[in-house]
């Protein structure tokens, strides 16, 4: 395995004085699938917006060893362009990037039918439910073919259903795409059944209070969730993150 | 309600009231240069016809031209002042000063400026600056509800501010502005108005000048007809624009959504 990104010692003070994060070290391979947990104010969502460079580090370092990865972001509300279709919304980084119209519009329509809205192009965010809408996002993350794929708390708004068959497609994603995936949750049971390896971070200023390997079956599906070891996983990150609080309290 | 019926309900109430007063002037005997009855304002009307269209024409271009220079003026400088605070924070205070300073006292000023001789110049000045504020502040009000987090993912993917001003901050003003746009033209059309009477001269030759020379010789029936064409315009430049609205927006926004319910 080769790494993807390096952290080094990073820290976040805001401008108000508020600590958030740090400091963090976390070397991050390829094709990891790594969830950051922990509870709100943690930092988590700070840590993805500093990798990401939409956020500059108090201090610290971040790296990448093989050079800037294609990234995609994906926020927690489905963040789309209200007045544009939802094929017009998965095509924005390729429009951006300066790739031709019929191009783009192949692999924006594309995307949207690997996450299983082929055949709504041309409808409208408000015309759309929320998984739908999260689907779009997705769609729109993976249209530019990133290999570093950011996710902050995307599933929180949706109901139990609709969350777990979008748990599957993004596995299917990653698994296709060969993507590396940070996801940050506060989901104990959504990291378990996600992650190859998952992150605790206690409160704040957010730092890394335990790192695990979850030893699991590439293919998960329905059954791996009423599994006893599933049940195991949870439960050592369950224990972990109770852990992580305690020592700070 | 039935689309037919919306429509009905207020022309029937209209036909009601303007028969009532027909009805009431002939009855009473009410003296014509106190309230004249439709049928003789609609006789002023026909009498008229030249002269008033060519009045209605002059407002008319005052009033577009007025709207187009607070259009273009307004979206310029919100565009400004979305770019740079400084700017904003430099120029904002003389917006609201040219906007709160009652216009009718600015006219004569304007008057002395530019001159006689180009008294539709002074007309279109007057209009500008009346319009030209709900343009600037609901555009810049527009421009900067940009969701943050779009405006993050622009960065990410690498996007110029022109980029970002364009495709992200231009369609989320969108709906402020054609809103801005409403009430401007119909504030356009009140400052050409209110400069012709104030300029009140003969030079200039709008509806405004033909109510004023009415009044004058007492042709009550002519400057009712007069009012008439300028609620006629005033409601033409309203539909016209709420159309625009419609037809830029109920595709997507909220406010342009039929309620089914």
């Amino acid at each position: 395995m080769t790494s993807l990104l390096s952290l080094t010692g990073i820290a976040k003070t805001f401008d108000n004085g508020v600590k958030a994060l740090g400091p963090v070290d976390l070397e991050v391979q390829q094709h990891e699938f790594l969830s950051l947990v922990g509870p709100s104010g943690c930092g988590k969502s700070t840590a993805l917006r500093v990798i990401a460079g939409l956020l500059a580090p108090s201090a610290g370092k971040v790296e990448f060893p093989g050079g800037n990865p294609e990234t995609a972001f994906v926020f927690q509300e489905s963040t789309l362009m209200p007045w544009a279709s939802a094929l017009d919304n998965a095509r924005l980084p390729l429009d951006l990037k300066g790739v031709a119209r019929a191009e783009a519009d192949m692999r924006a329509g594309r995307a949207l039918e690997r996450v299983g809205l082929g055949g709504f192009e041309k409808s409208f965010p408000r015309e759309l439910s929320g998984g739908m809408k999260m689907r779009v996002s997705i769609a729109r993350a993976v249209a530019a073919e990133p290999k570093l794929l950011l996710m902050d708390e995307p599933f929180a708004a949706l109901d139990e259903l609709t969350r777990q068959s979008l748990n599957d497609d993004l596995l299917k994603l990653w698994r296709e795409d060969k993507l590396t995936v940070i996801f940050v949750t506060h989901s104990v049971y959504e990291s378990t059944y996600l992650s190859s390896r998952v992150v605790v971070m206690g409160p704040r200023p957010g730092r890394i209070a335990a790192d695990m390997a979850l030893a699991a079956p590439e293919n998960r599906d329905a059954h791996y969730r009423l599994s006893p070891e599933f049940t195991t996983q949870a439960a050592k990150v369950s224990a972990a993150l109770r852990n992580a609080m305690v020592e700070h309290a | 309600m039935s689309a037919a019926l919306k429509y009905a309900v207020p022309v029937a109430l209209g036909i009601a009231v303007l028969a009532l007063w027909e009805f009431l002037v002939r009855h009473y005997d009410v003296p014509v240069y106190v309230l004249p009855a439709p049928s003789a304002i609609w006789a002023a009307l026909v009498e008229n016809f030249a002269s008033l269209m060519q009045s209605l024409w002059t407002t008319l271009s005052v009033t577009l031209e007025a709207f187009a220079l607070a259009l273009i003026g307004g979206v310029a400088i919100a565009v400004l002042f979305s770019q740079s605070r400084a700017i904003e924070r430099a120029l904002y205070p003389y917006a609201v000063i040219l906007q709160v300073t009652p216009v009718v006292a600015i006219t004569p000023l304007i008057l002395i400026w530019v001159g006689f001789d180009h008294i539709n110049l002074v007309l279109v000045i007057v209009a500008f600056i009346v319009a030209f504020f709900p343009i600037l502040s609901n555009t810049t009000l527009g421009l900067k509800s940009t969701d943050h987090n779009l405006i993050d993912l622009f960065r990410l993917y690498g996007a110029s501010r022109r980029q970002i001003l364009m495709r992200l901050q231009f369609p989320t003003a969108l709906p402020n502005l054609l809103g801005a746009m409403k009430i401007s033209g119909g504030l356009a059309l009140i400052g050409a108005v209110v400069a012709e009477f104030v300029a009140g001269s003969g030079a200039a030759t709008g509806l405004a000048w033909r109510i004023v020379e009415a009044g004058h010789t007492l042709e009550i029936a002519k400057m009712f007809a007069a009012l008439a064409l300028l609620a006629a315009l005033g409601i033409a430049i309203f539909s016209i624009l709420s159309l625009l609205e419609w037809a830029l927006l109920h595709r997507w926004h909220e406010s342009a959504i039929k309620k089914t319910a």
